[in-house]
């Protein structure tokens, strides 16, 4: 079946990364909404946990496709 | 403590970009949904890894994590038996020994194994009461998460129930077991990516792993066990009444251990359907063994959680508390409530999506394994045989949408016949606890016949039914917790201990009485109709040109290693 699900859960984690690292940055220092997660900006941590997860994801799934269709050719 | 949650924009726009994810793996499917294999089987084309992930997610259902976090509150680290001797175990086993005939027999489920091993009669038991279970189960499950959120956001209960069961109607519909296999490896992630802040939050909060051992030291005190009665797996089985869950090493070993964790994973067509989706026998076999390597550390996900949720309850200060419910704790409300606790606006819409995700990955099991079940062992054997593979392509796309019905009817009867539920699911732990019997003795002993079969499971659950009627958790006064035949002639210490137990007494019965019938009764099957379903009479598989690192063997002694090495590390 074509489709390689790497691809998919990575576009997904990027974006959602993306989204959360941007809110994460525009809340720095925001004392009153991370003081329920002990004043870490755990948006901000875990948006970009993220974002490296989803690229490391799509280049793996890229590489993949560059080397099949290299064995192909 | 108040847990309504106030969502923003941002925790919502989470929501949505989920659900169009997951909807699109289904689209993106539907062109390769050719033929009934391909919509019921996958085709049997999955890469070993990705049925490996599936093969976990599909367990990993939001009823799993809601309850491993509460009976990690409830029995602390002891609840990890769950995901070591009650899975490890079962998964070398099937990765190993079962798969070769579940995969190489070529049948299509596993009651259809049981027709080529045994006979008609019993493949028809299986499957009926097999198809019954999973429907109450997606029930069951939609029925908790409408509930949840229900209580957290204030959703309507009707409309969180609809459009969590209309979107996995879709994406499962659209691409059969592909589309559920492939969006449970995503969902899998998700739930990672999901509950690992609130650990983290968790331990922080708590000053580590120490400061969690310390805490629970004054929860065990104050619960009359030792000082480190909630930090050891092992240590305090000796006496059942020196642990809080209440069972001694054997009653873990044998109860958990062989039957209940063997019985789940080498025969519950759910979990088993995943592996037999992968393309080739090789990748099969590999499914259950690269499953296992994540499962070990699951515990740190959803157990963990529920014992910070303890830990911080009977500390004075924490400003933290479990509600209470009848005498004891409602433990079910752990993972909730510290999503509420440490989740700001972000991650709490990550958070929840996880705990949706994992809902949808154990419901679309549910749907997907009736649906092979239903369309093949049912439909096509009693109903409507020989007709063209497009009809039953059809009929298998049709039991998407009627079974997701029944199980919105399921789930609005658990609303109102609470106790209903609870005894249904009695009556199916009867009916499996004895089957993993069924199973070895088909697989490994070549005289084993159908009669036997058939009356050893019948009375292997009604021996499991009789020791239930017979015996009593102490201090607890409903019918439903056993002792219903009118004398109890031994009270357990918990329901968990019960529980260990009547799988014990089902698995002997239904060995015994198999046995027996067996060597009265004749064989009716050849030697050449058992070839391929039974270990005597089937080649071993020999793996030419496979890699030492892709051979299940050095796999399965990977995960044995790793499984010991943590079973010693929280002895």
């Amino acid at each position: 079946m074509g489709l390689d699900i790497k691809i998919p859960i990575g576009l997904l984690f990027t974006i959602l990364g993306v989204l959360l690292t941007i809110y994460g940055l525009t809340t720095i220092g925001d004392i009153e909404l991370y003081s329920r997660s002990m004043n870490i900006n755990i948006n901000l941590w875990t948006g970009l946990t993220m974002v490296v997860i989803g690229i490391i994801l799509l280049a793996t799934a890229k590489y993949r496709r560059d080397t099949v269709e290299k064995k192909e050719s | 403590m108040d847990i309504t949650f106030n969502l923003s924009w941002l925790d919502y726009t989470i929501m949505i970009v989920y659900f169009a994810f997951v909807l699109g793996i289904g689209w993106v499917l539907k062109k390769y949904m050719r033929s009934a294999t391909d919509f019921l089987e996958a085709g049997r084309s999955i890469p070993a890894w990705v049925a490996g992930l599936a093969f976990i997610a599909t367990n990993l259902g939001a009823l799993e994590v809601i309850g491993m976090a509460a009976n990690g509150a409830k029995y602390g680290l002891m609840t990890v038996h769950f995901y070591f001797i009650g899975a490890i175990p079962g998964m070398i086993l099937l990765g190993i020994f079962m798969m070769p005939f579940y995969y190489g027999s070529k049948a299509r489920s596993v009651p259809e194994y049981l027709k080529l091993r045994f006979d008609e009669k019993t493949r028809g038991f299986n499957a009926i009461s097999f198809a019954v279970m999973t429907i109450f189960a997606s029930g069951i499950s939609m029925y908790a998460l409408a509930m949840l959120m229900e209580v957290l956001l204030g959703w309507n209960f009707n409309f969180s129930l609809m459009i969590s069961a209309i979107i996995v109607l879709i994406y499962v519909y659209m691409g059969g077991l592909s589309s559920a296999i492939y969006n449970e490896v995503l969902q899998f992630f998700l739930i990672v990516i999901g509950f690992a802040p609130l650990v983290v939050l968790g331990l922080i909060n708590i000053g580590g792993w120490d400061g969690l051992k310390e805490a629970l030291n004054t929860t065990a005190v104050a619960n009359g066990f030792e000082e480190s009665a909630y930090m050891h797996s092992w240590q305090n089985t000796g006496s059942p009444d020196s642990n809080p869950m209440g069972v001694g090493w054997f009653g873990v070993a044998m109860g958990l251990g062989l039957v209940l964790g063997c019985g789940y994973w080498c025969i519950n067509f759910l979990v088993v359907q995943r592996a037999m989706a992968a393309n080739s026998m090789s990748a099969a076999r590999r499914t259950p063994l690269i499953g296992a390597i994540p499962k070990m550390f699951i515990p740190y996900l959803v157990i963990i959680p529920g014992m910070i949720a303890i830990a911080l309850t009977y500390m004075p200060d924490s400003g933290f508390q479990l509600p209470v419910k009848g005498d004891s704790f409602d433990y079910d409300k752990a993972i909730p409530m510290l999503l509420g606790k440490y989740f700001p606006t972000g991650v709490l819409g990550l958070g929840l999506t996880a705990l949706m995700a994992s809902f949808m990955s154990g419901m679309a099991g549910n749907v997907t394994a009736f649906n092979t079940v239903w369309t093949y062992d049912i439909y096509q054997s009693y109903i409507n045989p020989d007709k063209s593979d497009k009809h039953y392509l059809r009929v298998g796309q049709l039991t998407t949408v009627v079974g997701v019905i029944v199980s919105i009817g399921a789930a609005y009867m658990a609303r109102f016949f609470n106790n209903i539920m609870d005894f249904l699911q009695l009556v199916f732990a009867f009916i499996n606890a004895p089957l993993f019997a069924t199973f070895v003795l088909g697989m490994f002993w070549k005289r084993a016949t159908g009669h036997g079969a058939f009356y050893g499971l019948v009375s292997g659950t009604l021996a499991a039914a009789i020791h239930h009627g017979l015996t009593s958790p102490e201090g607890s006064h409903m019918l439903i917790k056993g002792g219903w035949l009118g004398t109890v002639v031994h009270y357990y210490p918990s329901e968990m201990a019960q529980n260990f137990w009547t799988a014990v007494y089902a698995f002997t019965a239904c060995f015994m009485i198999t046995v027996l019938v067996s060597v009265t009764t004749k064989q009716l099957k050849t030697n050449e109709q058992l070839t391929g379903l039974v270990w005597a009479l089937t080649p071993r598989i020999k793996e030419d040109g496979v890699p030492w690192f892709r051979s299940p063997e050095i796999l399965a002694v990977i995960v044995g290693i790793i499984a010991i090495a943590f079973t010693i590390y929280w002895w």
